[in-house]
This record gives structure tokens, sequence and C-alpha cells, in this order.
């Protein structure tokens, strides 16, 4: 199990994930800098990414859809404010419509992924905020990644509390 | 548990039980949407979707509003969800994303 950490702050919608990989930072690194590796971790596997745009520099653009198993397209972008190759960027993550242009009344996070070495391999750290609990609301709402399931999930939550 | 608020659970695991009133539940998350706009998405009879959303409204799942003809449907998930398990299904995103990068880093 590669996840060692996760620390959520429910009143700032935010999530951080640590995780540990066995290979190195640069090789870590690689996955995010070449599309066709990129689009293998991006999308669940039924949902699978496809980049179209990708420019892993300051002021670069990302651009993606994710296709459903019925053929429907989510679209994506990254907007990529910060890079230090290969320790760390950081990037802003909104959703766009099926030819890909951007969702403007769509929530947008903020995140940054930070790797370095540690035991061996790489140690890296992904942070995800949202401005809002209705974005983070909206954001999962979409169902791209784990479909209406998670709704039924919730109420047994409810029933509990 | 009182006997209202178990005759709402049985209202939602009943609307939710549906596959079409999860997709249509899903959509109306997503942004309003008329119920006609629905309609074209499944094999169906606009009446019979007019229906599912009706248990969905029951359930007080989804809210119901009228603009001239149409009527537009929209997600009320309030109820059933907090920020915290919203942050568990994020959670639950990244530890797929995470599982995939390992298995590509084996591929090696």
């Amino acid at each position: 199990m590669p996840v060692i950490d996760i620390t959520k702050d429910i009143d700032t919608r935010t999530i951080i994930i640590t995780a540990q990989f066995a290979a190195p930072v640069e090789r870590v690194w690689a996955v995010y800098a070449d599309p066709r590796q990129l689009e293998k971790v991006w999308g669940p596997p039924q949902y699978p990414a496809t980049f179209v745009e990708h420019q892993l520099a300051p002021g670069g653009r990302m651009t993606y859809y994710m296709t459903s198993p019925e053929g429907e397209r989510f679209g994506g972008w990254w907007e990529i404010t910060e890079v230090d190759e290969p320790r760390s960027f950081s990037f802003r993550d909104g959703f766009a419509d099926a030819d890909l242009q951007p969702l403007l009344d769509m929530p947008v996070s903020e995140n940054t992924f930070t790797f370095e070495t540690a035991d061996g391999g790489t140690r890296a750290v992904f942070t995800s905020v949202y401005a809002t609990a209705e974005g983070l609301e909206q954001v999962l709402a979409m169902g791209v990644e784990e479909g209406a399931t998670s709704a039924i999930n919730q109420i047994d939550d409810y029933l509990a509390a | 548990m009182d006997g209202t608020s178990e005759q709402r659970a049985d209202a939602m695991f009943h609307a939710l039980a549906d596959r079409t009133r999860r997709d249509i539940l899903r959509r109306v998350l997503a942004g309003e949407h008329s119920v006609s706009a629905l309609a074209a998405n499944y094999e169906m009879s606009f009446a019979a979707v007019q229906k599912h959303v009706a248990v969905l409204e029951r359930a007080g799942l989804i809210t119901k509003r009228r603009e001239g003809r149409q009527q537009l449907a929209s997600g009320d998930v309030q109820a059933v969800r907090s920020v915290a398990s919203m942050l568990t299904e994020l959670e639950d995103i990244w530890r797929g994303r995470i599982d995939r990068i390992d298995a590509l880093l084996e591929e090696d």
C-alpha cells in the first residue's frame, strides 16, 4: 500500500495525500512529464484519459478528456503555475466541455505535487484545495470518477449521524 | 430514530434503488436540467422520466422549479452529504490514482 498518510481539513476543503513509490524521483516525475504515461494514471480504468495538450512548464496548459463506458467525453484542463523539475509543480485544475472549452462556472482546485527522495524511493505529496464546500460537492457530483454509487454510501453516514 | 426519519430513509433508498434514477440524480447534481433535456437521455417516454423525477423529488434528493413551460430539476444532496464524507470520496479517487502510478512504475 503506497499511500502512507492522508490529511483532510474540512474547514479549508483541503486533502493532502502522501504516498511512497519504489522508484527514483526522476522516474516518478517522468509519469507527469509524459502525456502517454499521465493518461494511464489520471482517469480511472473505466474512464480512460486522453491528453490533447500537455505542457509541463510555468504558464503551460494541459487539456484532456476522459471517456465514459458509454462514450461520453468529460473534459478537463490544468493551468501550470509553478514548476521545479523534478521536485514539484503546482497547477489549477478545472472542468471543460466535450470540446475542451473550459467550463467557467465549474469549481477550480489548486494543486501542488511534490516529490522527494526517501526510503530508497520517492515520497510524493499531493495537495488539493477547493475554495468552497459547494465547489467540492459539485466536483464529486460530476461523477466522472466514481459514479453515483457514492450517493448511496452517503445515506449510511446520514442515517448514522 | 423516529418514524419520520425511517420513512425518509425508506424513500431515499427506494429512490436510489433504480439505475435510471441514480443516473438522473448524477446529471442534476452536476447542474440544473430541464425534465425534457433529461428525457432525451433515456429510451423511455417523457412521462416515465417525469415519474422518476417525481420519486427523487419526494425523497428530497432533488428540487424542481418551473420556468415558463419548462420544469427544471436540480440535485439537493445537502441532507445526505457532509464535507467530511466528500473528502473521503476524494481520498478514494487519489487511492486509485496512486495504485495506478504504482502499477505503471512496476512495468519498468
